[in-house]
């Protein structure tokens, strides 16, 4: 254990011809918000299913919690929580129903459910709403009500893939402040996203392109290794060097755009 | 196996069923639409065949002939022809299926106690009506010329036949029990091929594998409620095809009932397979067609096995239709029991259980 909750050392992905994820080595420390930073497709979704037992990796090490991903993923779920990408609750069930029903496949029965499942509504700011079906909430509360449901049996480890991702800005502020007081608590919060202020908020970063790792540390370090005013110039700085190609300079290659140019937009 | 989390799936399978009233009517419906339906469309009892007449006798007996060709019921007299080329272009503009030619001097030869000649001529371009056609006719010549012989000196040689079980030969007692497995078999297989697909599509299976559950409790207990539909299901089919269609139940109704719920589940094992091993629901749709309409042919509903090539029949033996068509067949018809019918039972069961265990195994808790 030594201190990290998760540990992988060179894991890679293939499917088919196409290696997702290309030697990821990750040191997660217990009770930190550790943050997987990427552009679309990088392989930061493929990484986090590897370690929930999601998907098989193709090779390398992974331990979580000092238990195997390999042979020990169904003991790993015990203590683990995870929201993907899209909303994969059940949308026909309503609220109470859907938080009841991964209550008791965690385990968790009687008065000790049902006052949890109040204390998991109250948190998500989602009183008021049980009987309601989950397809009928709006974004933000989806987003909340499968927080409570990836809370309810106690992990050790919550794992969150782009959980903003089509959030207003109120609601992303709510769940941040959510994601913090859960770190206070000791739980791990192992985070993908691709927006630099929630990069910002977590401990430690790692930044991933193309299925590597380009760097790693804290906010402030990454910020510090180079010429960089925020981590947003970080991150268009590794891309660039990665794909040889400027990131901004793009737009001036569509020509015909441009007033100057006879054949433009009028 | 947790029985609280098996419970749990069960739960939320009957929430999925209850909260989609249009999908639960039709479950209803279709056992009750397909059984009328099918019912009506399949009987395949020929009467009143068209039949023309040419009686170059014009006699006592060529008359009476003719009236008890038309008292049979099989037949009904369209025309009288005034020659046989005009039967022949009768026949061939379709007009009629049959056509009686009684021949100059057939009520002399009665008369002399000799055997007359008659020809009926049958359209044979569908077999079933001819077939009628061709017994039915025999059998009124035969019967007729019996009758009027009797008083002669002649002892016609007389083979007495029986029919046992459908002694009318009604094809609606061979067909009912038939089709109450087809039409079992069919909402069975749809009922289960989505179930799992369904979760898949929504991407709720992603949220179900990063939990304890497990292959078994999610299986089994989506299974469950689709048990209990398909039994509702069977109840409505056998009603309607033996009340509606005159079919009675010889054999024990309480073996009937035990041996359709079994073999629901299997059928349902058979969707839940293909749901397990499919990605979509349009690809569970073409597979659930794939494995249903073979088994129209291969189980014994349509043809009898027994013609069949070795290996097409033993294809047959791989659907639980085929085994539920015998006991089907037994029970109503024959009024069997168990003593009879185990080897499709204990066939019947194998195969669900062996299917069931196929969808369980295949049903990794994965992604990949």
């Amino acid at each position: 254990m030594n201190g990290y909750l998760i540990e992988t050392e060179d894991l890679r992905k293939a499917f088919g011809d196409v290696t997702a994820v290309d030697g990821i080595s990750l040191k997660i420390p217990a009770g930190s918000i550790y943050g997987i930073l990427g552009p679309n497709g990088a392989g930061k979704s493929t990484t986090i299913r590897m370690l929930c037992g999601l998907l098989t990796p193709s090779s390398g090490k992974a331990r979580v919690n000092g238990l195997d991903v390999y042979t020990q993923s169904e003991q790993i779920k015990q203590r683990l929580g995870y929201m993907s990408q899209s909303f994969s609750l059940y949308d026909d069930l309503t609220v109470l129903e859907n938080l009841r029903f991964y209550a008791t496949i965690y385990g968790v029965r009687g008065r000790e459910r049902e006052e949890r499942i109040r204390q998991l509504i109250a948190m998500a700011g989602i009183t008021g709403r049980e009987r309601q079906l989950a397809g009928t909430l709006s974004g933000g509360w989806k987003q909340r009500l499968a927080l409570g449901c990836a809370l309810i049996h106690k992990p050790q480890l919550l794992v969150l893939d782009e959980p903003t991702a089509g959030v207003d800005p109120v609601a992303r502020r709510v769940f941040w402040e959510l994601i913090f007081k859960l770190a206070a608590q000791g739980i791990t919060v192992l985070i993908t996203t691709h927006y630099m202020d929630e990069a910002q908020s977590c401990d430690r970063i790692a930044f991933v392109f193309g299925g590597k790792i380009l760097a790693e540390g804290t906010p402030a370090e990454l910020v510090a290794s180079g010429e960089f005013r925020n981590l947003e110039d970080v991150f268009i700085d590794y891309v660039e060097q990665t794909t040889g190609q400027k990131v901004r300079s793009s737009f001036e290659e569509i020509k015909f755009l441009l007033r100057s140019d006879g054949g433009g937009v009028q | 196996m947790n029985l609280s989390r098996f419970g749990m799936v069960i739960w939320k399978e009957f929430k999925h069923i209850y909260r989609d009233p249009v999908s639960l009517r039709l479950v209803i419906l279709m056992p009750l639409l397909f059984t009328l339906l099918f019912g009506y469309a399949i009987t395949t009892d020929v009467e009143h065949i068209g039949l023309a007449v040419y009686d170059g006798d014009q006699s006592y007996e060529s008359r009476e002939l003719i009236r008890k060709f038309v008292a049979s019921d099989y037949f009904s007299l369209e025309q009288m022809a005034g020659d046989s080329l005009q039967l022949e272009a009768l026949l061939d503009a379709g007009e009629v299926k049959a056509a009686l030619v009684i021949p100059e001097g057939y009520g002399k030869k009665l008369k002399r106690g000799e055997v007359p000649e008659s020809l009926l001529i049958i359209d044979g371009t569908d077999p079933t009506i001819a077939r009628t056609a061709l017994q039915s006719g025999n059998l009124i010549a035969n019967v007729y010329n019996m009758r009027t012989l009797s008083d002669g000196v002649f002892q016609v040689a007389e083979m007495k036949t029986r029919v046992w079980y459908n002694p009318n030969l009604e094809s609606a007692k061979f067909i009912i029990p038939g089709l109450i497995g087809l039409i079992m078999q069919n909402i069975t297989v749809m009922l289960t091929a989505f179930a799992l697909v369904r979760e898949k599509e929504k991407g709720t299976i992603e949220q179900l594998i990063v939990t304890p559950l497990r292959p078994v409790e999610l299986i089994l207990g989506k299974l469950v409620p689709y048990i209990m539909i398909g039994s509702i299901d069977f109840l409505i089919a056998l009603f309607f095809g033996t009340w509606y269609f005159h079919v009675p139940i010889n054999g024990s109704i309480f073996l009937l009932l035990g041996l359709g719920f079994l073999f629901v589940i299997s059928a349902l094992a058979i969707g839940m397979l293909i749901s397990t091993v499919t990605k979509n629901q349009l690809q569970s749709m073409q597979l659930a067609f794939i494995t249903i309409l073979p088994t129209v042919l291969l189980s014994g509903f349509m043809f009898p096995r027994d013609g069949m090539p070795l290996a097409v029949y033993w294809l047959g033996n791989l659907f639980p239709m085929t085994y539920f068509l015998e006991i089907l067949r037994g029970i109503i018809l024959k009024g069997i029991g168990l003593e009879y019918l185990w080897k499709e039972v204990a066939g019947m069961t194998a195969i669900g259980a062996l299917l069931l265990a196929a969808a369980i195994k295949k049903f990794h808790k994965s992604l990949d």
